[in-house]
């Protein structure tokens, strides 16, 4: 492998900018370790070399112009299929979507271009988002580099694969339940959703409008900040999203420094169900932040158990809404059309074919949630516990600067361990659900590897709405201290690609 | 008669598509375009990923009607999600209000046979409008046996305005006419606002008719049906009446209604039986997650409260005050559409009387004869008002007026280019004029016999062999005076 796909994002563009590397030469490293490794970890769903090269072309014959480019000009970026991409196919993992290239880039994807950021390709996903493990991916699952037999979480586990792989310094991702931050923790690499409204949906594929949140992976919490700036900001494409500054998370990840922070432990996010290494990691992780000045509390929030049925009332209600117009009338699949089958008729044969269980089963909760009748005990009482998680938070951060608890309540399990058991699966999102709820903002940072089967644990680290920023304090610091404690980088420890 | 035995109950919902310049949710034009699907985006085709941003014009648009229909305008309120699959909706969920419109609890006041009548106004809610599905081959031009189907998506997110009232009962046998006259005004309402261009048969405004019968003296309201395909004011007042004597065969009877949605037939006048509603559809409405609350400022609302134009209403005390018109009169005026010809036409200069005169008359006839809206002639109101000022200058009279409105009906120019070119004028060249007379005087020695033995209606038989041999151009009394003088 070459040493240039092992640079972190931050000496990338540290060394593109002093011209010690072009971006095509990066670009070509990049593409050569997808060529070498992807054929084991199926990160990618499409891989777009020439693009990626031509703007690499592009981006050097600026630089050699002296033209002054942003911090990410040149550094490639893995963009997951849920992002629409002009010239490149967007499926979101699904057969129903299959074909389909938008006429039309994403905010993000366009802020990515303008940022002068090389987009690689598209990264697995499981089938519109729904999912903890990308095994539900009409186009099959992707790999843990920490263990190929491992899932390598969801529903962004492709962005998550090919960063921990190294095919990509960083990768965007969306996070509706846990999409960024449980692929990041079980692959051991730092993954963000920021705050609802800090980053534009504009053409991110919806699954739960109300929920769905871009944000960023990279390998250390710098890189992820560098991505996160980056990626962000207002949009007025967007109607939810925040008419406010970006908060300064670059700067934040730069001063790494928690000492008189008010940290609170989520003793709700813990028990039965919460594997032993990875509780004694987070434990390790909360005692080397009060080792660095902060002040740890405990506290609860009693509404939080009541998060996981409350997602799946919302999320299946605003799904199967949104995954209505995959109809086969416009774009994508369609099944049927033989000239003696009315509109309806093919409607219905090209959702039956189109569709994956797990993306059926949520349509059928939603519709039936919301239906006449229904709606107030199960969508009506949804959005009142909702409320109650929101009151939770807001109690907590009288108290305290941000929240910690486990990422997700074990580390990678196997490929095909959960696939039939759906409630198993939902239990991965336990301690990410609350965040999304609410809607503000959360990362996952790698906190050590469980003493069970030496895979990796992520701390999740949660701020209110627009202090995304404190996620970038805390994140750095534990970081900066976690590497002191196992005297290297812990995804180095990822050998599942070494056989 | 029907309304010896029942009570009618009548309601509308009227929609109407907004005038604002872009669309409901995106930066599309809301101009006509030939092109079928010419006018459209990742938005408005609902394309994956895409997002709605709310218009505020037609917000604005919207806060206007319930202002002016006396609603109450909500202070803080949230579009829906209204959920079917149909090929003409690019999401398979349409953007509407649901339990939260814009505006609620308002009424607007008709005038039917001299007695003004209170139409409730349940409310007005804002939501963006269907593509158009056209139906290629097949009899009927409806889906069913057509070969295929082509969706036209230009009209697809249109911002939309729903108008729904409450019920009205107790109008008995004026029904008909109380639903026609409400959306009558209810358009020379949103004509005044400026809010839409309020053309039916272009489909900008749309009427849904619902009716009931209860027996006289029932504290129960009967089944009702809901009409549509009702484009015309005409077309209103006959699907009410229709279905007033449809409902009334089958409970004579000994039948039952059926609640369900009929079809108007422009054709026949009469209803025929569309979809059951039997079996309420479940649209699934929830939040709009995409949108953010609708929240107008009260200083906003009053701001548009404020800047109202004078309604209809107002504006015909106003105006049958300034001309002097009995009610009669105005109800005849407001009848026949002539409200704003008549009011242009004096403000270019002519009487109120004879504003009325030629718009009511002679244009009416005209514009009868050639089955057009009298709005539709090709002449204008200062064009009329330049007439109604060469009759009162004694330049024509009113035959060589019929004339030159001819001529300008015909393309012919304006009044005067008319009178130019086809010699118009009345005869004021008096050695000419005298010169006529004579003529006739000498011509017809027994009438002059008669005239001098003091029978002056002999007069006229000379004033009309003038008049005939001027070929009509002479001015009847000048023409009278000057025979006079000639006998006196």
């Amino acid at each position: 492998m070459s040493e240039l796909t092992r640079l972190t994002a931050a000496d990338m563009s540290e060394r593109l900018r002093a011209r010690d590397i072009s971006a095509a030469e990066l670009t070509e490293a990049h593409l050569d370790r997808i060529e070498a490794v992807d054929g084991k970890l199926h990160a990618f769903l499409h891989v777009a070399a020439d693009k990626a090269r031509a703007q690499a072309r592009d981006i050097d014959a600026r630089r050699s112009q002296q033209e002054n480019l942003p911090p990410l000009a040149g550094v490639p970026v893995a963009v997951k299929d849920v992002f629409a991409t002009v010239g490149m196919p967007t499926t979101c993992g699904s057969r129903i979507l299959e074909g389909w290239h938008p006429p039309y880039d994403a905010t993000i994807t366009r802020r990515l271009k303008d940022n002068g950021a090389i987009i690689l390709g598209k990264t697995n996903m499981d089938e519109f988002a729904m999912g903890s493990s990308t095994e539900n991916s009409a186009f099959g699952p992707s790999r843990n580099p920490w263990d190929l037999a491992k899932i390598p979480g969801g529903s962004s586990g492709g962005s998550s694969a090919a960063v921990a792989g190294y095919e990509a310094p960083l990768a965007i991702g969306t996070d509706t339940g846990g999409s960024i931050r449980q692929p990041a923790a079980v692959c051991g690499i730092v993954g963000t959703k920021p705050t609802y409204g800090g980053s534009s949906r504009y053409g991110v594929v919806a699954f739960a409008s109300s929920l769905d949140t871009p944000g960023p992976f990279g390998r250390t919490v710098l890189d992820a900040a560098l991505l996160h700036e980056a990626m962000s900001g207002h949009d007025p494409m967007d109607s939810t999203s925040v008419d406010a500054p970006v908060p300064p998370v670059v700067e934040a990840a730069r001063q790494a420094d928690v000492s008189g922070m008010r940290i609170g432990v989520v003793t709700d996010l813990s028990g039965e169900g919460y594997q032993p290494g990875v509780m004694a990691r987070f434990t390790e992780a909360v005692e080397l932040l009060e080792h660095l000045g902060a002040k740890i509390t405990e506290l609860s929030c009693p509404h939080f158990k009541y998060a996981l049925p409350a997602y799946y009332l919302i999320a299946p209600s605003e799904c199967s809404s949104n995954l209505a117009r995959f109809d086969g009338m416009r774009y994508g699949l369609r099944v049927g059309d033989d000239g003696t089958r009315d509109a309806e008729q093919v409607m219905r044969l090209t959702r039956e074919e189109g569709f994956g269980p797990e993306v059926k089963r949520r349509i059928v909760l939603g519709a039936y949630a919301l239906s006449s009748g229904y709606y107030d005990a199960y969508y009506g009482k949804a959005q009142q516990v909702r409320t109650l998680i929101i009151r939770d938070f807001e109690a907590a951060f009288g108290q305290v600067d941000v929240l910690v608890s486990p990422v997700t309540p074990t580390t990678a399990f196997g490929i095909g361990e959960r696939a039939d058991d759906p409630m198993a699966m939902y239990l991965a999102d336990l301690c990410t659900i609350p965040s999304d709820l609410a809607g503000n903002a959360a990362i996952s940072v790698p906190c050590g590897l469980a003493d069970e089967d030496g895979l990796p644990v992520g701390l999740q680290v949660m701020a209110p709405a627009m202090a995304d920023d404190r996620l970038y304090r805390v994140g750095a610091a534990a970081e900066a201290a976690l590497t002191d404690r196992w005297g290297q980088p812990i995804l180095s420890g990822a050998k599942g690609l070494d056989a | 008669m029907i309304t010896d035995r029942y009570s009618p109950v009548i309601g509308l919902e009227t929609h109407v598509e907004l005038g604002t310049r872009t669309k409901m949710f995106c930066g599309c034009t809301t101009e006509f375009n030939r092109d079928h699907n010419g006018q459209v985006c990742p938005v408005c085709l609902g394309l994956p990923g895409s997002l709605p941003v709310a218009n505020k014009k037609a917000i604005e648009y919207t806060i206007k009607i319930g202002l002016a229909l006396h609603c109450s305008i909500a202070s803080w309120c949230r579009f829906a999600r209204k959920n079917y699959f149909y090929p003409d909706m690019p999401k398979n969920f349409q953007i509407s209000q649901y339990d939260e419109p814009l505006c609620s609890d308002g009424y607007l006041d008709v005038v039917v046979a001299g007695s003004t009548v209170r139409v409730g106004i349940e409310r007005v809610h804002l939501e963006e409008d269907t593509g158009k599905s056209l139906h290629i081959g097949g009899a009927t031009g409806r889906i069913h046996g057509a070969d295929y189907s082509l969706v036209d998506y230009n009209r697809a997110g249109i911002p939309l305005v729903e108008i729904v009232t409450k019920p009205v009962d107790g109008t008995g046998e004026l029904a008909p006419l109380v639903a026609r006259a409400y959306v009558t005004e209810l358009r020379d309402l949103l004509r005044t606002l400026d809010v839409s261009d309020v053309r039916m048969e272009e489909g900008s405004l749309r009427c849904d008719v619902n009716t009931s019968l209860s027996p006289v003296g029932s504290s129960v309201w009967g089944t009702r049906t809901e009409t549509k395909n009702v484009n015309s004011l005409r077309s209103v007042e006959r699907a009410v009446r229709s279905e007033m004597e449809r409902q009334a065969l089958v409970l004579d009877g000994g039948g039952r209604v059926i609640q369900e949605t009929r079809h108007f037939h422009e054709d026949t006048g009469t209803t025929t039986s569309g979809r059951s509603k039997e079996e309420a559809q479940d649209y699934r409405y929830f939040p709009e997650p995409d949108l953010v609350p609708i929240a107008p400022p009260a200083e906003w609302v009053e701001e548009i409260r404020a800047s109202l134009p004078e309604l209809p209403s107002a504006r015909r005390t106003r105006l049958q005050a300034e001309w002097g018109l009995s009610d009669l009169d105005m109800a005849a005026l407001h009848n026949a559409d002539a409200l704003d010809l008549v009011d242009a036409t004096v403000a270019a200069g002519a009487s109120p009387a004879d504003a009325r005169k030629w718009w009511l008359g002679e244009l009416a006839r005209r514009a009868n004869e050639a089955s057009v809206e009298l709005a539709a002639l090709a002449i204008t109101p200062s064009q009329v008002a330049v007439v109604a000022g060469l009759v009162a200058a004694g330049t024509l009279n009113d035959r060589l007026a019929r004339d030159v409105i001819d001529g300008v009906l015909a393309g012919e120019g304006s009044p005067d280019e008319v009178v130019a070119a086809r010699g118009l004028a009345v005869v004021s060249d008096s050695a000419a004029l005298t010169a006529a007379v004579d003529e006739a005087i000498l011509a017809d020695p027994d009438a002059v016999a008669s005239i001098r033995a003091g029978r002056t209606g002999a007069i006229g038989v000379l004033v009309g062999a003038v008049m005939k041999a001027t070929r009509g151009k002479a001015d009847a009394a000048t023409v009278r005076s000057l025979i006079e003088q000639r006998l006196g």
